[in-house]
């Protein structure tokens, strides 16, 4: 019926999965689509070998970009830091699947720039990864 | 000099009759069925006689597709002006966007342009580009004669007393920083005030932050009821509170659509010895605006909602005070005489005009200026209000819909801000997008009102001179194809 607005973009909008706050996050980051209005907040809790052990988002706005943080969450999850750091722009729009155009692919990744700024955050960022974050 | 604006209401009268309105409803009735658009078939003019617009259609070739209905503009039985003529002025609007017709229903951002406009720029550039002003040759004076008519042509336009009271600029955006950063930092003090209202675009809220800092004043704000209305009682306070020195104001609100009387406040600012600003971005273009009537004096707006190029937009001020102000760039065209340690500045509107402008948008804007008076913007309001008052009719009735500011469309003008049920006005935006329909869905460069009303975005509908009811009807189709998708 309709390109972008699958039943499953739908349903991870209406009933999003890992929505919510993680008190005790080692890495938490949040930030906004100034373009939209969107916001999304990541925070994930690490085990001792640094694998995702529970992840939490929170934010507004449109249904592409919290059903994606949605979705990124449960990728994310029983991930090591290394494997989340290595989820690329690919792997989320696979995930939402259908085209978008080159406004709403910002809503789609912003996400995923939340995660990485906060992952980055944590282990340490180098200029390398300051230009993936801004090419998101 | 106010009888320019009926130009075009004294056309032929022509009535239905009521053989003709049975016809029309049954084919109102024919088209609910028929919600797909047909192939483009060659246009051929029709034989019926117009009907009554809006609310009696007819079936028509409106840009050649057949489920459109007649599109003539009436009022009280006058006819406007022909919608499927000034439609076959707007190329663009042959265009098919994934197969369906565009509706442009997005004139509050920018107007589509005319060929009359377009074709201008096209023989500006290929017979008579030149600098204007200095060169003593035959194309550079054919293009200063062109620009200062552009001027002469704008101030005929807001009646204002003299084409020096009319200064070139990008666009309404950079008349409020001139005015903010040339009288503003001469005029305003230490602890004095600037007052706004909760409905300025950010345009006209930033340039006045920018100045408060700068000088150490403050901003003081006019709330709004809840249907979009300024608070009289609010301004009053504020201006007799004291201490104000400038009161910047929007004539029509981009985001509800809220027509305030300025007029009413520019008189009772006076009394209070304030300057007042008008942001006339979304009012120019679509009513007509007397300045001398309103008595504002400074007033802004800007070509490329008005059918004009971008680029181009019109800072009018009162000749006694811009004969005051301060130069706001420095540069060649502004000077009298430059020294090495000083200068001299040239009249306005020159003193404001530093550097070559845009003379080509200036030539540009000067036609489209043309085209809306020969259509009459007393005939363009009427349009715009029909449009506006079809639309709360149509779209106020699908579940689930909300749409902000005056609830009377009659006391607004043509911007309609909608949300449905819990649909992001982003996805919305998206959803109408694939039908071919071209709203603005966002904050609208409005956070603060946002914030007034509750919401992060709303989806905006603009309509102009060019939009018919049909496009109305598809635009109300697809919104609710979207409460679909979203199960509202």
């Amino acid at each position: 019926m309709s390109s972008i607005y699958s039943e499953i973009i739908l349903d991870y909008y209406r009933y999003p999965r890992n929505k919510g706050d993680l008190p005790h996050a080692q890495i938490h980051a949040r930030d906004t689509n100034p373009l939209c209005g969107d916001i999304v907040e990541m925070q994930l809790e690490l085990d001792e070998k640094k694998t995702v052990r529970d992840v939490k988002f929170n934010g507004q706005g449109c249904a592409i970009s919290q059903a994606s943080a949605s979705m990124l969450t449960e990728l994310v999850k029983g991930k090591t830091v290394d494997d989340v750091r290595k989820i690329s722009k690919e792997d989320v729009l696979s995930l939402i699947g259908g085209q978008l155009t080159a406004v709403r692919l910002k809503c789609a990744l912003l996400s995923l720039k939340v995660l990485k700024t906060g992952v980055y955050n944590y282990i340490g960022s180098t200029d390398s990864t300051k230009d993936e974050l801004s090419s998101l | 000099m106010k009888q320019r604006w009926a130009a075009a209401s004294s056309s032929t009268s022509l009535k239905a009759t009521s053989h003709a309105v049975a016809d029309t409803v049954s084919c109102r009735k024919a088209k609910n069925k028929l919600p797909g658009l047909a192939v483009p078939k060659s246009t051929t003019p029709t034989t019926k006689p117009p009907l009554t617009f809006p609310g009696q259609l007819a079936q028509s070739t409106v840009r050649g597709y057949a489920t459109q209905k007649q599109a003539t503009a009436y009022i009280h039985g006058k006819r406007l002006y022909d919608v499927e003529k000034v439609r076959h002025d707007f190329p663009i609007l042959n265009r098919l966007i994934s197969g369906k017709p565009l509706t442009y229903l997005d004139s509050a951002a920018t107007t589509q342009k005319p060929r009359q406009v377009i074709d201008e720029l096209t023989r500006f550039y290929n017979e008579y580009n030149a600098n204007v002003h200095r060169g003593v040759y035959k194309i550079s004076e054919e293009a200063t004669a062109a620009y200062e008519e552009a001027r002469a042509k704008i101030a005929r336009l807001i009646n204002a007393n003299s084409p020096s009271e009319i200064v070139f600029v990008r666009g309404t955006t950079e008349a409020i920083n001139l005015v903010a950063q040339s009288w503003g930092r001469t005029n305003v003090g230490l602890g004095e005030g600037i007052l706004l209202t909760e409905m300025e675009h950010h345009s006209n809220i930033v340039p006045w932050q920018l100045l408060a800092k700068q000088k150490g004043a403050h901003l003081k704000y006019v709330g709004l009821t809840d249907d979009g209305h300024l608070v009289h009682e609010d301004f009053r306070r504020h201006l007799e509170s004291g201490g104000i020195k400038l009161v910047t104001m929007t004539h029509v609100s981009n985001v509800l659509g809220t027509i305030n009387p300025v007029r009413e406040y520019v008189r009772e600012a006076h009394k209070q010895s304030c300057r007042v600003l008008v942001d006339a971005a979304q009012s120019v273009p679509h009513m007509p605006v007397d300045v001398q009537d309103m008595d504002c004096d400074f007033l802004a707006f800007s070509g490329h909602k008005m059918c004009g190029p971008t680029g181009i937009g019109v800072l009018y001020a009162k000749k006694t005070i811009l004969e005051e102000m301060p130069p706001y760039h420095g540069g060649g065209e502004m000077i009298r005489e430059v020294h090495l340690y000083e200068s001299t500045w040239r009249d306005p509107p020159y003193r404001f005009e530093a550097g070559t402008t845009n003379i080509a948008g200036a030539i540009g804007l000067g036609k489209a200026v043309d085209y809306l008076s020969e259509l009459g913007l007393r005939n363009i309001q009427a349009h715009d209000q029909e449009l506006t008052e079809y639309t709360h009719g149509t779209l106020g009735k699908v579940k689930g819909i909300r749409i902000y500011g005056p609830e009377n469309p009659r006391t607004k003008a043509g911007v309609i801000s909608f949300n449905l049920g819990d649909v992001h006005a982003h996805d919305m935006a998206s959803l109408l997008d694939e039908d071919g329909i071209a709203v603005r869905s966002g904050h609208h460069c409005a956070q603060p009102l946002m914030e007034r009303l509750g919401v992060s975005s709303t989806t905006r509908a603009s309509v102009y001179v060019y939009n018919t009811e049909a496009e109305i009807d598809r635009l109300v189709e697809s919104v609710e194809r979207a409460g679909r998708v979203f199960k509202v």
